[in-house]
């Protein structure tokens, strides 16, 4: 048990270096030209101190025990000496902003490339997130929660970009720093540079505490905020209903709820944050008190200098405060790697896969179910052994009561879902071997509830072909029954739909789909309840423009609509997952069975209605 | 000219109002916030003593050439380092405190208001901007608030505290430093209009991608039928490139910024060693200005604090520019609080019968059902009129079904009723009473609703049934589901009544969600039901069964049904064939028959086909 688990983190974690070596690949010129830049930038930012300690020993000071380096003394003596240096002042102040100016230089570049870097980075994550959303199974989608994708696309890729754009190099800039510091004080006096050391390890380790004990919690806060997301996602898109049944008051609390679990988390995660920073303060003022209490110890007792004491202590403060930094990145680290965690998740999440051959084969569009089984796993079986034959040209019709799987079996000829047993063929070719992305060009389907883009009219229409003429767009949307209605708005095609098509009544959505269907010319159309939401005048207009559009398509069309059903060539009775029944209408009305049942009451409604109103009439 | 227009735009928008309303939220933390501040200054005095402390320890000790009560030098040193340890911890922590409740109190009063919004608001919102505000938006700015003032009070005190003791130490030479002051403040002030203007630029973008990447997971499925992944892709890609773009150029911004700033730091530091270097030991002149004669410690404290100085100041810099930048979300924070809600109970109702998180039951007068509209019209947009001068009495109990095309007016009048909205003219009277004078909720309890695509929010689907009526018992519930014969696919989940329904019911199927929302009315016992054009998406048999329960439902019900299946609504009380938005036929089916009209075409279109194919067959 334990091992598995160590297991299974061992590949989260090998995961997380894969994604990062990805996202980073194509920046590697970037991230180098940043790393060199912080280099310059780290040296001359030693110098500085150098110079203050030099100007106070040397040529203030004059204490020859100064250290100096050798041409630097050698210029000074031939020039008059200290005398002189002291005259010449200017010339230190002047160092001094010198070398500031090309540390200046240097840290500007250093944030130019590693802001290039970084977001080309995240540009890289964003987009291999959106690819593989894109081309995951649908089934995926059936079981994560839109707002907690949402959140992994956005706040854990900013996360990640954070760490690269600051962090990664912050570490690499606090290893230079702590090695250039160490040769410099090393070579100046053994004993003061242990001094001035001594504590960095206390607070790297303090960091390193502090670095797994709240990686739990940033889980734990990210989590709440997912929740909260979630909550906050239904609520808007359910707003109506909310209203409807008055429900205000609930949803406020249960909102309450979950907010109040992330201030929580928010604040323990702070209590955390609070004992470290305070921590890690006091120790790194306390390293500098040793280095400034040795120092001068040192200074009054032997021949180490004023100067030196000073360029000690700058030094330590120098360190000091990105060892400490240190712990802060490792933990924020901590969060970059659970968003690394949460973003690979998704990345490892199966894409749509090519079972088979992968072939193009010429569609026409006979079609052949041969004991087909399937099955999602909340239920066994959805479709139990279904076979059926369809030639070329054919319209079939599906009659079934909710849940019996008519959806699923027109979902199957898409192959959004992947049959459990059995095979579909078309034209003789088993689905499984076609190109998804072949297999659903020449399939065109509309879904019972319709998804438009949030662009206009024209684009959502002419969305598989957008280069098409607006005639035929035109003339799509007219076989639809949508035209008049779309010529009706203020801006015509040019209206842009808004979120999930919002401002379109669902029957008007439906009508776009259909028209955005039949820009595919498909060879082979499925209607799933598509015009469910359409009334019955503008469905019959549809269909019989549909007939004259359609000529060798293929058609299934799944529908409850007698006067719908009656016109197929081939009507197809689902109960249970099972075919119970298939043929013509007049076939099926003289079986027993759901089609008759319906049929019948259909007919004795219509009877009932017609003596209702002759009553009238007479 | 259009960077001009931006510009405006931007100078006209950094705006005290919005953050004093932002900071209107912390002061509910009064005490919390004085105490930070407090503890603050005490941090910011550790952090000025420190530099005097060595100087002390130069001029006490070195210079003095004794190490005589360096022991308790060392002592005192350690009692700032622990005071400053145990104040930083307890100012982070009360600042994470803040930063968590006002984050918490933002959010809860935004979603309260979003609550109370009418649909006019979301009817031009995207759920995607929504969630943009209430999650990313919040964080930011609650983290600002509470940050910036402890940032802001620390950065202030430290720069008055240092400037007190340079000009205490030696009032000439801190003139004299204080001359980068100015230049610095100048430079402060171009970046941060830059930097903020820029960094909008990226939160847009950035609010797009989210979108993006919210209409990529909810079309997931129509993306896949109409093989749009690639294209789709490629346009996000298109997006991301944006974004990088955006970002890199803001960073560099910074990166210009910053380096200027350690450059204009140099300077000062530079001053203080060559105004200040000759004047120690003796009284030097320099460029005709003579400082008198200052210790080492001095100079050294100078130094320190000439690089301690631009820390602070850079801090301001920093704190004003987030200020700025975040701006934008503050804006759109206040804004959408502040968003006046079109319906809005008067403050005598609120006072007699409540709001909608507080109501009055008490107070509520019971509701019959009787529904009056007065010469009422109604746009949803300026101009174009949907309803003009329209009457209708409806009894109590009445069952009333709306029959026209698409876009004919029924659902504003459905929506009207419930109201989402109100009337632009006249008045609607429930009960008798202009509804206006009774509060939305006292409606909208004795409402019911079934939309044409049912939303269900996520758990199971005992709770979705028990929406509305949260104290349901098992019994009722499955009574309910019973009575719209749910109860049959319900017991065939494997977790039955506690089966998941995954986020906004996508584990079933709209015919399963359709009855599942039916049942939620069952239960809830609505006065008013309202259904529109929800039973025509069920099967046939299935909405026969549905059907059976209405009939039970309608009963001691004022009831509405929207709908183009004259199947459904033959049992109406009352038909009302809505065009152009108005009544353009009234009665009852056998009346309507009679009449010959535009029902009777309906009528007649539906069921030709059935009618002569039904013929065929006998």
């Amino acid at each position: 048990m334990e091992k598995q688990k160590s297991g299974e983190k061992k590949e989260k974690r090998k995961l997380s270096i894969k994604l990062i070596a990805r996202i980073m690949h194509g920046q590697k010129r970037y991230l180098l030209l940043s790393v060199v830049a912080m280099l310059i930038a780290v040296l001359m930012s030693y110098c500085v101190p150098y110079i203050t300690s030099f100007t106070i020993d040397y040529v203030i000071g004059d204490d020859k025990n100064a250290q100096v380096p050798k041409f630097i003394l050698e210029w000074v003596e031939n020039n008059g000496g200290v005398e002189f240096a002291r005259n010449n002042i200017w010339i230190c102040a002047l160092a001094l902003i010198a070398i500031t100016v090309i540390q200046s230089v240097a840290v500007h570049f250093r944030g130019r490339f590693i802001a290039m870097t970084s977001e080309g980075a995240a540009k890289t994550m964003r987009d291999e997130l959106y690819w593989h959303l894109q081309t995951v199974p649908y089934d995926y989608h059936k079981h994560v929660s839109t707002g907690d994708i949402i959140q992994r696309c956005t706040s854990d890729v900013d996360t990640v970009r954070r760490f690269v754009s600051t962090h990664l190099l912050e570490i690499a800039r606090t290893v230079a720093m702590v090695v250039v510091a160490s040769v410099i004080m090393f070579s100046i006096n053994t004993k003061m540079a242990l001094i001035s050391v001594a504590l960095l390890p206390i607070l790297a380790l303090s960091s390193f505490f502090y670095f797994r004990l709240v990686k739990k919690q940033f889980r734990a806060y990210d989590e709440a905020e997912g929740v909260l997301s979630a909550t906050l996602q239904e609520n808007l898109t359910g707003v109506r209903v909310v209203r409807a049944f008055g429900q205000q008051k609930n949803e406020v609390d249960k909102f309450d709820k979950d907010s109040s679990s992330v201030r929580d988390e928010n604040y323990k995660l702070t209590k955390m944050l609070a004992a470290y920073w305070g921590g890690s303060d006091a120790i790194g003022y306390f390293q500098i008190m040793l280095s400034l209490v040795f120092g001068i110890y040192f200074a009054v007792t032997t021949d180490f200098t004023l100067g030196q004491v000073l360029l000690f202590t700058s030094y330590t403060s120098m360190l000091t405060w990105p060892v400490r930094q240190l712990g802060r990145i490792l933990a924020d680290m901590g969060k970059s790697i659970v968003s690394l965690d949460r973003i690979n998740e998704i990345l490892s999440a199966e894409k749509e896969e090519e079972p088979g051959q992968a072939l193009c084969p010429d569609i026409v569009g006979d079609i052949e179910f041969k004991n087909v089984c399937f099955g999602y796993d909340r239920y066994d079986d959805v479709l139990k052994d279904v076979s059926f034959t369809v030639k070329k040209g054919q319209t079939v019709a599906i009659l079934g009561s909710t849940g019996s799987g008519k959806s699923s079996l027109v979902q199957l000829l898409q192959r959004l879902y992947t049959v459990t047993s059995g095979e579909i063929l078309i034209n003789g070719v088993n689905i499984n071997d076609i190109k998804h992305e072949h297999l659903r060009s020449n399939i065109g389907i509309v879904l019972q509830e319709p998804f438009l883009y949030s662009r206009t009219i024209m684009d959502n229409i002419a969305i598989t072909n957008p280069d098409a003429p607006k005639e035929e767009v035109y003339e799509a949307a007219k076989t639809a029954s949508v035209h008049d209605v779309v010529m009706s708005f203020e801006n015509g095609y040019d209206t842009i739909i808004g979120e999930r098509g919002v401002t379109l009544s669902g029957g008007q959505k439906q009508r776009v789909a259909i028209a955005r269907m039949l820009m595919q010319n498909a060879p082979i159309m499925i209607f799933d309840d598509s015009m469910s939401a359409v009334d019955t005048e503008t469905d019959a207009a549809i269909r019989d423009a549909l007939k004259l559009r359609r000529k060798d398509s293929t058609t299934f069309i799944i529908s409850h609509r007698i006067t719908t059903l009656c016109e197929a060539d081939i009507i197809l009775v689902l109960e249970d997952g099972k075919l119970v029944q298939q043929g013509n209408h007049e076939q099926l009305l003289n079986e027993d069975g759901l089609y008759k049942r319906i049929a019948h009451i259909q007919n004795m409604l219509e009877d009932e209605l017609k003596t209702e109103g002759s009553v009238f009439c007479e | 000219m259009s960077s001009m227009i931006q510009e405006q735009e931007f100078d006209k928008k950094v705006d005290i109002g919005i953050w004093k309303k932002l900071f209107r939220f912390a002061l509910t933390y009064k005490k919390e916030l004085i105490l930070t501040i407090l503890i603050m200054a005490v941090v910011s005095a550790c952090d000025i003593l420190y530099p005097l402390l060595s100087r002390y320890a130069i001029d006490n000790f070195v210079t003095e050439g004794s190490i005589g009560g360096l022991k308790y030098f060392a002592l005192v040193y350690l009692a700032v380092v622990l005071v400053q340890g145990g104040c930083v911890f307890l100012f982070v922590t009360l600042a994470g405190k803040l930063e968590a409740y006002i984050s918490y109190d933002i959010r809860k009063k935004a979603f309260r208001k979003l609550q109370e919004l009418s649909f006019s608001f979301y009817d031009k919102t995207t759920v995607g901007y929504l969630m943009a505000r209430m999650v990313s938006d919040v964080s930011r700015l609650s983290e600002m608030i509470a940050w910036s003032v402890v940032d802001l009070f620390w950065a202030a005190t430290n720069i008055v505290g240092i400037l007190v003791i340079l000009l205490v130490l030696n009032w000439k030479l801190a003139l004299i430093v204080m001359v980068v002051i100015p230049p610095l403040a100048l430079l402060c002030i171009y970046f941060q209009k830059r930097i903020l203007k820029h960094q909008r630029i990226v939160r847009k973008t950035n609010s797009r991608i989210t979108s993006s990447f919210n209409e990529g997971i909810m079309g997931a499925m129509t993306t896949k039928t109409l093989v749009r992944e690639e294209r789709n892709t490629a346009e996000f890609t298109e997006l991301t490139q944006e974004m990088r773009g955006a970002s890199v150029k803001s960073s560099v911004l910074s990166y210009v910024f910053m380096p200027l700033v350690m450059m204009l730091g140099s300077v000062g530091t530079a001053l203080a060693l060559y105004f200040g270097g000759s004047a120690v030991l003796e009284e030097g002149v320099r460029l005709g200005i003579s400082i008198g004669v200052i210790s080492f410690g001095t100079l050294s404290a100078f130094v320190s604090y000439t690089t301690a100085f631009f820390d602070p100041i850079q801090s301001l810099a920093r704190i004003f520019a987030e200020f700025q930048s975040a701006q934008a979300s503050a804006e759109r924070i206040i804004s959408l609080i502040d968003t006046p809600c079109d319906i809005v109970d008067s403050d005598e109702v609120i006072a007699k019968y409540g709001d909608s998180f507080e109501p009055h039951t008490e107070n509520w007068e019971e509701l019959t059902g009787k529904i009056d509209f007065e010469n009422v019209s109604f746009s949803y947009k300026e101009g174009e009129t949907v309803l003009k001068d329209f009457d209708l009495n409806i009894r109590a109990g009445e069952t009333i079904a709306l029959v026209g095309e698409t876009g004919a007016g029924k659902s504003t009048i459905v929506n009207l009723i419930c109201r989402f909205y109100e009337p632009t003219a006249g008045r609607i009277l429930i009960d008798g009473v202009d509804y206006r004078e009774r509060s939305q909720l006292w409606l909208q309890k004795s409402l019911g609703y079934v939309l044409q695509q049912p939303h269900l929010f996520s758990g199971t689907i005992k709770d979705n049934i028990a929406y509305a009526k949260r104290d349901a018992t098992m019994e009722e519930i499955e009574a309910a589901a019973r009575m719209v014969h749910a109860d049959t696919f319900i017991k065939k989940q494997e977790k039955g009544y506690y089966t998941e329904v995954g986020e906004g019911g996508v584990r079933l199927s709209t015919g399963e969600k359709q009855l599942i929302s039916f049942a939620r009315v069952i239960l809830a016992n609505p006065k008013i039901f309202v259904l529109d054009e929800a039973t025509s998406s069920i099967d046939t048999e299935t909405e026969q069964l549905i059907q059976d329960a209405i009939t039970k439902v309608l009963q001691n019900r004022t009831s509405l049904i929207v709908a183009h299946r004259l199947s459904t609504i033959k049992n109406a009380d009352r038909i009302l064939v809505i065009r152009g938005g108005k009544i353009a036929e009234e009665g009852t089916h056998g009346e309507l028959l009679r009449q010959k009209g535009y029902y009777y075409n309906l009528y007649t279109t539906q069921f030709r086909e059935e009618a002569s194919s039904s013929i065929l067959s006998k």
